[in-house]
């Protein structure tokens, strides 16, 4: 089997992978980063999100060996070491934007990238296109959208200081 | 310190480790020497098993074991049971064809299973699945309810003639004959409602493990583990309760799915026990669509019979419900008692008559989902009165004011069983009407006309049941369970507090309710208290969160045990305090004398009674621990009204939800962030169901929406932002006054949107459009009646 090395949430890993091996089961199974979950399986619910070189990506539909030597993010390497956290994170607390929790992980990560992506800012519809790629089925999207409203003036001003 | 108690809005305490991806799902557990089962599934809706050739699966690299419907057999595991009995209108009882674990002989069903392989890892199961060498010989199958009960009609079960599971009945015919023969106005409609895949983003999952003292342990995907121990240790694999442990950890949502028994339980249970490994299954998602109950898929025709006023007189309802090709755990109540008994609604319709057909068809078991029967009654209740005020030309809301059950009418009783405990249907309609600017829209329609769009406005004013009970009424009609909760309240030594309820959080935000709760009515600071919830082996018994239960009646049972603590507080108090027991007062979370400034905090008692130096042992045993069950009087009623606005564009049929506001009587509200959480998912929910959610079946059974490419699941940009209100009546019967806010959602707002839809299209003469009302359904509607309207 090829053995691969990447970096995860900071931290050097390697391991052998088969070739059909998905980097969320690298993530899951290998390295046991529960966090990032599967929901489906056809590329459609974002629940397996994760960033790898600075972009958010579906890790359900990524080889593991494509992330040879990549840079992973996972949501277990969002927080700061002291357990304070990101501002995204913060904000889907403060604006309840969870339920269950299942697509939180994902939804978390593209949120971040989505913020990330567009300094100029976003609309609220904007922020709803945006979200075409993850699905949530408790909250309606309502909260979410909220806590990422909230999350961008945070994030951006971090960005600038 | 913050307000913490009831009615703060509190930030929800399981958030920290859901946001930090450190949630405790089933599938993110694993166990050494662990093992993984893949289940391969029939492909087709109905065909007889000829042989099934495992040996080249069973010889597959990493397989350890392959298992039919005939190993489950030959040690002795029964079938799937159903926890509900109906009787049919001449009294026989309901048809219950076997259900076993693992296909015998027949498929009924595209996703039936039909053998297991495990191995050591996931793949390996898997790629050994498509080894099994199947012979199948195809039967025709049905998927449709009304094909499904025409003559000449393939048979499901060959024992089930006709594939009807159940013909029943409710309400006074002969009251309703009467009075359609004297009405003046009769309207008529025939409607669908249409079935769903309830799709909770967590797969299912399941892992079993046996000690090597035969004790049992099963990790699942469930809203109520108790039942599930109950269920499948007694009637399926036969073990008792002291040797199995169910444990539910954190479940990734459920809205009715995660209720019912699943074979994959049995499977990975039993096979532990054989193997003494370890055993995980983790559902895909394709498996979800053709394995998870479905619900809904109700047809009906409904008829009003009407005064010249526009008085109800009588309603007159039959319907089919799909079965689907087994009995889920619940599903005979469904279209029975926790529909038809909700035909009133909230209007004071004299006399009701019901008649409800379950038909067994070659598609997935149908069983409760978010609203269960209630959202089906509501919609066809407000669809209808939405058509009698286009069919005679009365305004819909002084329709619906002129037929209301008046606010001085509680307790009411209704013709179809139901007592209704309290309620304000004017004060939510009321509420709700200035929440979306009702009296602004025609100027919104103007305006939206001169963009070319089609602006629609439409509501719904509903009532529902929820915490359904009393259990021996629920046995009465044919209940196999108790529909009690349990709560267990330990006061640790030092006034710190540990709840352990039979509720079971999938979503809810338990941990943060219940809590303050508790904390409110312990006095103490909200970080003295943890819930414990999801574990047959802490949890002394519990049935589980279904029917917006939790707080009802869950809740309630926890103010019972808290009653107990207080009652031996008081006692505990008198004795160190040197006073008479009526003389003691709870408050605030410190006992005192009455009329003196003597007292003494909870935390001070509870030591007293762990370290007994100075206590009443002759009459009080040490320790401060109570539990307590509660079996509720009646049903809990919550209800409201839901305003929807839409816009279409008629180039392309496509609906655009532009407003929508629920103002709803969910009783006492502990969390209203939490309330108001969850009205939106339940909105949500609706607008999918009314717009995009089609579980769609060719006639044969096969399952044409098996993917989430193929079902369309509401995302972020198909819905709007969603107003929520409450206005309280408290329920009169429960100690919290609390009705349950899980589901008002899913109940109250399909309707409002379709009558939105059908508001916004009047010009083109529709008067009624079945859901999904989908742009391809509009836009050929509209197409339709272009040329008509032209030569107008
Ligand atoms: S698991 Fe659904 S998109 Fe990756
Ligand atoms: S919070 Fe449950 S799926 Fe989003």
């Amino acid at each position: 089997m090829p053995k691969i090395s990447l970096k995860v949430n900071g931290k050097a890993v390697s391991a052998e992978v088969e070739g059909r091996t998905l980097l969320v089961e690298l993530l899951r199974e290998k390295l046991g980063l529960t966090g990032t979950h599967v929901g489906c399986d056809t590329s459609q619910c974002g629940a397996c999100v994760v960033h790898v070189n600075g972009d958010s990506v579906k890790s359900c539909t990524m080889l593991a060996l494509q992330a040879d030597g990549a840079d992973v993010t996972t949501i277990e390497g969002l927080a700061q070491p002291d357990g304070t956290l990101h501002p995204m994170q913060a904000m889907f607390r403060e604006h309840h934007a969870l339920q269950c929790g299942f697509c939180t992980p994902g939804m978390v990560m593209s949120a971040i990238d989505i913020v990330q992506k567009h300094p100029e800012g976003l609309s609220e519809a904007e922020i709803r296109e945006e979200l075409e790629g993850n699905l949530c089925r408790c909250t309606g999207y309502h909260n979410i959208v909220k806590a990422i409203a909230a999350a961008f003036p945070l994030m951006h001003q971090k960005q600038a200081a | 310190m913050a307000f913490e108690g009831i009615g703060a809005a509190v930030k929800r305490r399981e958030d920290g480790r859901f946001l930090a991806g450190r949630g405790h799902y089933v599938d993110d557990m694993n166990r050494p020497g662990q093992v993984y089962a893949y289940i391969r599934r029939s492909d087709r809706p109905h065909a007889r098993i000829r042989n099934i050739d495992t040996s080249a699966a069973a010889a597959a690299p990493g397989v350890i074991a392959v298992y039919t419907g005939a190993d489950m057999a030959a040690d002795g595991i029964g079938g799937l049971p159903c926890g509900w009995q109906i009787h049919s209108k001449d009294g026989s009882p309901m048809a219950e064809p076997p259900h076993p674990v693992l296909a015998i002989d027949k498929v009924r069903h595209v996703g039936d299973p039909i053998a297991v392989v495990i191995a050591e890892t996931r793949m390996a199961a898997k790629d050994a699945a498509e080894l099994l060498v199947i012979d199948f010989e195809d039967l025709p199958g049905v998927a449709d309810i009304r094909a499904a009960i025409a003559a000449g009609a393939p048979l499901v079960h060959d024992e089930v003639a006709g594939n009807i599971c159940y013909d029943w009945h409710i309400g006074d015919r002969d009251a309703v004959e009467a009075a359609f023969a004297r009405a003046k106005h009769v309207v008529k409609l025939d409607l669908t409602n249409n079935r769903l895949i309830p799709n909770a983003m967590e797969p299912r999952a399941a892992l079993g493990e046996c000690d090597i003292a035969g004790h049992y342990t099963l990790s699942t995907t469930s809203q109520n583990p108790h039942v599930i121990r109950l269920l499948m240790g007694a009637f399926v694999l036969h073990i008792p309760e002291h040797k199995l442990r169910v444990i539910a950890p954190d479940v990734g949502g459920g809205f009715g799915s995660k209720i019912y028994h699943y074979a994959e339980e049995a499977i990975v249970t039993w096979s532990a026990g054989k193997l003494k490994r370890p055993v995980k299954w983790t559902a895909e998602r394709s498996e979800s669509f053709m394995s998870d109950a479905h619900g809904r898929d109700h047809v009906s025709h409904a008829e009003m019979a009407l005064d010249e006023d526009g008085h109800f007189l009588a309603l007159r309802v039959s319907t089919l419900a799909n079965m689907g090709a087994y009995l889920s755990t619940f599903a005979p109540s469904v279209p029975t008692y926790l529909y038809a008994t909700l035909l009133a609604g909230v209007y004071k319709t004299p006399a009701i008559y019901a008649e409800v057909k379950a038909v067994f068809t070659n598609t997935v078991p149908v069983d409760a989902y978010r609203g269960a029967g209630r959202p089906e009654a509501a919609f066809l209740l407000e669809r209808l009165v939405d058509t009698i005020a286009n069919d005679t030309g009365i305004d819909r809301i002084a329709l619906r004011r002129a037929n209301f059950i008046p606010a001085d009418a509680y307790p009411y009783q209704t013709p179809v069983a139901l007592q209704y405990d309290s309620g304000n249907h004017e004060m939510t309609l009321a509420e709700a009407l200035k929440a979306a600017d009702y009296a602004g829209f025609p100027a919104r329609r103007a305006e939206a006309a001169r963009r070319g769009k089609l602006r629609g406005i439409g509501i719904s004013t509903y009532l529902e049941a929820c915490g359904i009970a009393p259990s021996h009424v629920a046995g009465a009609l044919g209940a196999r369970a108790g529909l009690y909760e349990v709560a267990n309240i330990r006061v640790h030594p030092t006034g710190s507090v540990t709840v352990f309820t039979g509720s079971h959080s999938h979503g809810q935000g338990h941990e943060t309710t219940m809590a303050q709760l508790v904390a409110d009515q312990l006095g103490v600071a909200l970080d003295q208290v943890e819930i414990v919830h999801g574990d047959t082996g802490e949890i002394p018994f519990g049935m589980g969160t279904y029917g917006s239960r939790s707080l009802a009646v869950g809740g309630s049972a926890m103010v019972k045990a808290m009653d107990k603590i207080i009652a031996k507080g008081k006692r505990i108090a008198a004795h160190l305090m040197e006073a008479a027991v009526e003389d003691i007062e709870f408050k605030d979370g410190a006992f005192r004398v009455a009329g003196t400034d003597k007292s003494k905090a909870l935390a001070e008692i509870s030591l007293a009674a762990y370290v007994p130096h100075n206590y009443p042992i002759e009459e009080l045993e040490p320790g401060l621990e109570e539990t307590a069950f509660y079996d509720p009087k009646n049903f809990t009623y919550p209800g409201g009204c839901h305003v929807c606005e839409v816009e279409i564009d008629p180039e392309t049929g496509v609906t655009k939800v532009v407003n929508f506001a629920a103002v709803d009587d969910v009783g006492r509200v502990i969390n209203p962030m939490i309330v108001e959480g969850q009205v939106q998912g339940g909105v949500a929910q609706g607008i999918g169901q009314a717009l995009l959610e089609s579980a769609a079946y060719d006639a044969n059974g096969q399952l044409l929406s098996g993917s989430f490419m193929d079902y369309t699941m509401p995302r972020a940009d198909n819905l709007p932002n969603i107003t929520v209100g409450t206005e309280i009546t408290l329920c009169t019967h429960n100690p919290l006054g609390s009705k349950g806010c899980g589901e008002v959602g899913a109940i109250g707002s399909p309707p409002a949107v379709i009558n939105a839809v059908v508001d916004a299209l009047k010009e083109y003469g529709v008067r009624h459009i079945d859901m999904p009302a989908t742009a391809e359904r509009i836009w050929s509607i509209i197409a339709a009646n272009r040329p008509k309207m032209a030569a107008e």
